[in-house]
């Protein structure tokens, strides 16, 4: 490994060039129609008020009591069709703005873990607010990670009340990239969220066109939503503020044991929150989301990498492109408690599916145990893993100056390519390791046996020494300082 | 029907987690005379201790022994009323009541832990999600549990935890208090003051074994 951390480079851009059915255009429709039905038929529970209302005005079916609308399909899917087919993840250094338009996928961070893997030494302990500014550094230096989610781990040495602001400062500070909280679960959190991005940015305008945060929800499945989460998103959605709530349902336990009964529950609970962001706001940016897995069936837990996971995955990124609007993919978050063979297959496949069916976010990198253990080997082995998958997934390019017939000819028979320039031209087109280990055996032997998650342990040493990310304007520290003590006082109740 | 058959119908619908045929067949168990405490004891719990049996020899999965602590629920809804002058003589382990605690709705973890106990004879009653810590004493001292479950998924939710063993404690109840859920830890368990933690539902039937052993010192 080099001595002196190479410089950043840009986010990487992935634009998948192979592309993979595993639903025929027939099957799509038919999730599609079985969603409608259950929205219509058996309702979605909102429990907020004002999402009630505004789906009742609508021309929904309200059972206020049991907080139940029934959406009818044309209302569905005249409010869907508001809904922007592409649109920005602005970034605090707009170079890292990230344009989702239906062709390119970018990879977060995992998000929300209870527990580090501390780099030295490994061991496991609560995580910390510097943990979510130390990873989000490391984020903000990988190419591989285009936005950081989250936040990674939680800031459990802040109070609980305003803890989602904490992280979301952190992880301004550690990184210019886009931030995607799925903390925002209130409708006073999300607008002082909104508070400490407008800081940032200037004006309500710049946030609208470049909202450097979005907000992820999770879905209640199954048809269910939370109601502080509807209240944060619709919050969200009136500045702009791009916005998805991610179903997880576990085929067995919060969706039917079958994988179409699952994809419908899926839909369902992903869908039918974006109809009330568009009939509240219509054209507010909103994106879909998901992780859908099935039970593991001695312990009910959730396995986190599995055969289905990774069909259901593929799959849904199908459904979403009929309805025309981004995709956010739960991939990786392998159950694995080490960064071991188990983890490698997990999130190898996981990754694969999605890219290839054409998801536009995939979160996340980083995380053992089911999303619970940070560990910043897994983040920059699993950056490692989404660069091998996204060589695959950008195919073969096929043309004169590729087929390289007039080149052939002049090597000739028995020759080599080493030092032609049409090789120099196209050898960085080339896959080449980060932390794969290619070392002859003897180097190896003498090296100390040392493999990826050494190399990882290294690199990640030298980013958290050595990187800066782009500073926070003092000025803007300061009024984040000054929210902060304002939430504190609302929501936490300190003088 | 005759006796035999009857316990035998008991069994079955138990051990094939028919949920929704419970209830009748317990009506027609009552409606033949039979003794509702030898319902429970030859028919449906028998069942459910082994549907529990072959849960950890991996021949039955966790939504058929949910199905089973589900169809003896309903059962004793029909048998309860019955029950209750005989309470003295029946044979539980001891009375858990469980639940997720106040702001959190994650239910699964929880529900597993009551399934697998209640196969391995306790009585559970399960008060759902999001209970306030005021309806975890109340439910407590009317039920005279024996333990208290507390289920926490949130690192924000867990402090509730602390805030009902607290209470628990400031109240005298004489009930012993366990606690689990993806973030707890033992040493948490330890900080908070709680009588025991388990990782599983499988730890949590040995931790709750040992919880009704042991004596109580209030
Ligand atoms: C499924 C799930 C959900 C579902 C829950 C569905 C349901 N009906 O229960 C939904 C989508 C609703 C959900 C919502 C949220 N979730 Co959630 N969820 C999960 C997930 C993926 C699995 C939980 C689960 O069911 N596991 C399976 C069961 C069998 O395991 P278990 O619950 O741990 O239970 C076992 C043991 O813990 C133990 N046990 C459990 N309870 C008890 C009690 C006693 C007394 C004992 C002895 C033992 C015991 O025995 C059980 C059986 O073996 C976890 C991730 C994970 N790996 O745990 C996140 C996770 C817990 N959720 C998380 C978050 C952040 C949320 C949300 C805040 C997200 C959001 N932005 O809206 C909301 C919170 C809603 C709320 N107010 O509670 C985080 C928590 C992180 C943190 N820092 O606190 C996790 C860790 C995921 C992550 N990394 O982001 N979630």
């Amino acid at each position: 490994m080099a001595d002196r951390l190479p410089p950043r480079r840009p986010v990487r851009r992935l634009r998948p060039g192979l592309s993979l059915e595993i639903l025929s255009p027939d099957a799509v429709r038919a999730v599609h129609q079985a969603a409608l039905e259950v929205m219509a038929r058996t309702g979605v529970r909102f429990p907020s008020a004002r999402a009630l209302a505004i789906l009742a005005d609508a021309g929904c079916r309200v059972d206020f009591e049991r907080q139940i609308a029934c959406i009818p399909p044309d209302v569905a899917m005249k409010a869907i069709s508001c809904a922007p087919r592409r649109f920005v993840l602005g970034a605090r250094d707009p170079a890292d703005n990230l344009e989702l338009d239906g062709e390119h996928c970018y990879l977060s961070t995992d998000g929300c873990g209870i527990e580090v893997y501390e780099l030295a030494g490994g061991e496991r302990r609560r995580s910390t607010r510097d943990d979510v500014y130390r990873s989000a550094l490391v984020a903000d230096y990988l190419d591989a990670i285009a936005f950081y989610w989250g936040p990674t781990v939680s800031a459990q040495d802040t109070p609980a009340a305003t803890r989602p602001l904490h992280e979301l400062e952190a992880a301004f500070l550690g990184t210019s990239k886009h931030v995607q909280p799925e903390t925002i679960i209130s409708a006073p959190i999300a607008r002082y969220c909104v508070e400490m991005a407008l800081a940032e940015v200037g004006s309500l305008e710049e946030l609208r066109r470049r909202p450097i945060f979005s907000v992820m929800q999770c879905a209640l499945d199954p048809l269910g939503q939370d109601g502080g989460s509807l209240e944060a998103a619709l919050v969200a959605a009136e500045h702009g503020i791009p916005t998805g709530f991610m179903p997880m349902p576990m085929s067995c336990a919060t969706a039917p044991a079958t994988l179409a009964g699952n994809l419908v529950v899926t839909t369902v609970d992903a869908l039918a929150p974006l109809v009330l962001v568009q009939l509240a706001y219509p054209g507010a940016p909103v994106f879909f989301a998901a992780a859908p897995t099935v039970m593991d069936l001695r312990t009910g837990g959730y396995t986190g990498g599995s055969p289905e996971d990774y069909l259901l995955g593929g799959a849904f990124n199908q459904i979403c492109r009929f309805y025309g609007l981004p995709l956010s993919m739960g991939a990786m978050a392998t159950g694995a408690k080490l960064p071991d063979w188990q983890a490698a297959l997990d999130n190898t496949l996981s990754t694969l599916m999605p890219v290839l069916t054409g998801t536009a976010m995939l979160t996340g990198a980083g995380m053992l145990n089911g999303s619970k253990i940070f560990s910043y080997q897994q983040l920059i082995m699993d950056a490692e893993i989404y660069s091998v998958v996204a060589k695959v997934a950008e195919g073969i390019r096929v043309d004169a100056e590729t087929l390289a017939t007039e080149v052939i000819h002049e090597v000739g028979v028995g020759g080599n390519y080493l030092s032609h320039p049409h090789t120099l031209r196209w050898l960085r087109e080339i896959w080449r390791p980060t932390v794969v280990d290619r070392s002859p055996y003897d180097a190896w032997e003498k090296a100390g046996r040392r493999g990826a998650y050494e190399a990882a342990t290294d690199l990640a040493a030298k980013i958290l020494a050595e990187h800066r990310p782009r500073e926070v304007d003092p000025g803007v520290r300061r009024e984040w300082k000054r929210i902060l003590a304002a939430a504190a006082r609302e929501l936490e109740g300190t003088p | 029907m005759d006796r035999g058959s009857l316990l035998e119908e008991m069994y079955r619908v138990v051990y094939e987690g028919e949920v929704h045929r419970a209830a009748a067949v317990a009506e027609r168990a009552l409606e033949a005379g039979l003794d509702p405490l030898e319902c429970l004891d030859l028919g449906f719990m028998k069942a459910l201790q082994q549907v529990g049996v072959e849960f950890g020899t991996g021949e039955k999965f966790l939504p058929e022994l949910v199905a089973a602590a589900e169809a003896v629920q309903r059962a004793l809804q029909v048998l309860e009323p019955r029950l209750a002058a005989l309470r003295s003589r029946r044979q539980a382990l001891g009375r858990v009541v469980l639940g997720t605690v106040e702001g959190d709705i994650h239910e699964i973890g929880k529900r597993i832990v009551g399934s697998l106990l209640g196969a391995a004879g306790f009585e559970v009653v399960d008060l759902g999600v999001d209970v306030p810590a005021g309806t975890f004493l109340e439910r407590a001292r009317e039920l005279q549990a024996d333990i208290l479950g507390l289920s926490a998924l949130l690192t924000t939710t867990m402090e509730r935890q602390r805030e009902v063993i607290a209470r628990v404690r400031q109240a005298g109840l004489p009930v012993r208090v366990m606690v689990g859920g993806a973030p707890v830890t033992a040493s948490w368990a330890e900080e908070i003051g709680a009588d025991g933690y388990a990782e599983d539902a499988t730890a949590a039937v040995e931790l709750a074994r040992r919880l009704v052993g042991v004596e109580r010192c209030g």
